[in-house]
């Protein structure tokens, strides 16, 4: 039996690495992996804390509905990354300034 | 046994994410991202959430890091890009300061758990005393397909539309333009 406090200090570690990804790294597609490990760190604390919830169940159904959450979120990324790159040739969030063409 | 197999899960999960994001590459570092993904599947696991560990493997490596790699073999210039203009500057400024803004974010969190020293809330407590917590023996699954077709029908049935929505608006934006 692991104590809930073990899985929140690796998802709290995991939410920081998440965060620096996003603000350091200088192409999309990373930024996107840096919000899919905040996600898996919200997702190991939905579970560590719905181990003592037998009656609804919650940790555990709302831990897939957040996995669902963010595979749509990373479709509908990639697919706007994706188009950003067609018009601009890069992805580099620094060097796309324009909101229209 | 059960505590070790689980520092040698979460320092796996800690050490491939901390390489994905110093890694220049970003081919190595989306098969890095395999890693750590199956390594929170792992961690899943210790807390008796089997199905939701089996969904993780399944969307997550089956579906996201396909369309991962497959966004980033398409735009492949700037892996060039990456590799030549990173390594003059590696203490640039926004590492630094991201750097500076991750780890106090980190301390703050570390600082709420030391401050908590597991006071659990009360319906913790109470479950634990009248024993209505998930056990080892469980069939997880079966409870679980229960309660998505009971008590969790609503939020289900709008999960559902809200995939089909952004998959139907994710193959629309990615379509070819037409020109006109």
């Amino acid at each position: 039996m692991i104590s809930i406090t073990h899985f929140l200090v690796v998802s709290a570690i995991i939410f920081s690495i998440g965060l620096y990804a996003i603000i350091a790294k200088r192409n999309a597609i990373m930024i996107l992996v840096g919000i899919e490990l905040i996600i898996n760190a919200a997702i190991l604390n939905f579970v560590a804390f719905g181990r003592y919830d037998k009656l609804n169940y919650g940790g555990q159904v709302f831990a897939l509905f957040a996995i669902v959450l963010a595979a749509a979120a990373v479709a509908v990324g990639l697919a706007i990354i994706l188009a950003v790159y067609r018009k601009y040739k890069t992805i580099n969030p620094d060097n796309i300034t324009d909101l229209q063409d | 046994m059960e505590v070790a197999l689980f520092y040698a899960f979460a320092s796996l999960a800690i050490l491939s994410a901390l390489l994905v994001v110093s890694l220049k590459n970003t081919a190595r570092a989306l098969f890095l991202f395999f890693i750590v993904l199956f390594a929170m599947a792992g961690l899943f696991l210790f807390a008796l959430a089997d199905f939701v560990a089996i969904t993780q493997i399944l969307v997550y490596v089956g579906g996201v890091l396909i369309l991962m790699i497959f966004a980033f073999m398409l735009s492949n210039k700037e892996l060039l890009a990456d590799l030549q203009n990173k390594s003059s500057k590696f203490l640039s400024l926004p590492n630094w300061q991201s750097l500076l803004l991750a780890i106090g974010f980190l301390a703050v969190l570390a600082y709420g758990i030391y401050e908590w020293q597991e006071h659990y809330p009360q319906w913790i407590t109470e479950n634990i005393r009248s024993g209505a917590i998930i056990k080892a023996a469980d069939n997880n699954i079966q409870e679980l397909g229960l309660h998505f077709m009971t008590k969790y029908l609503l939020p289900f049935e709008v999960i559902s539309i809200f995939l089909l929505v952004a998959l139907i608006g994710a193959a629309h934006l990615s379509r070819k333009e037409d020109i006109s």
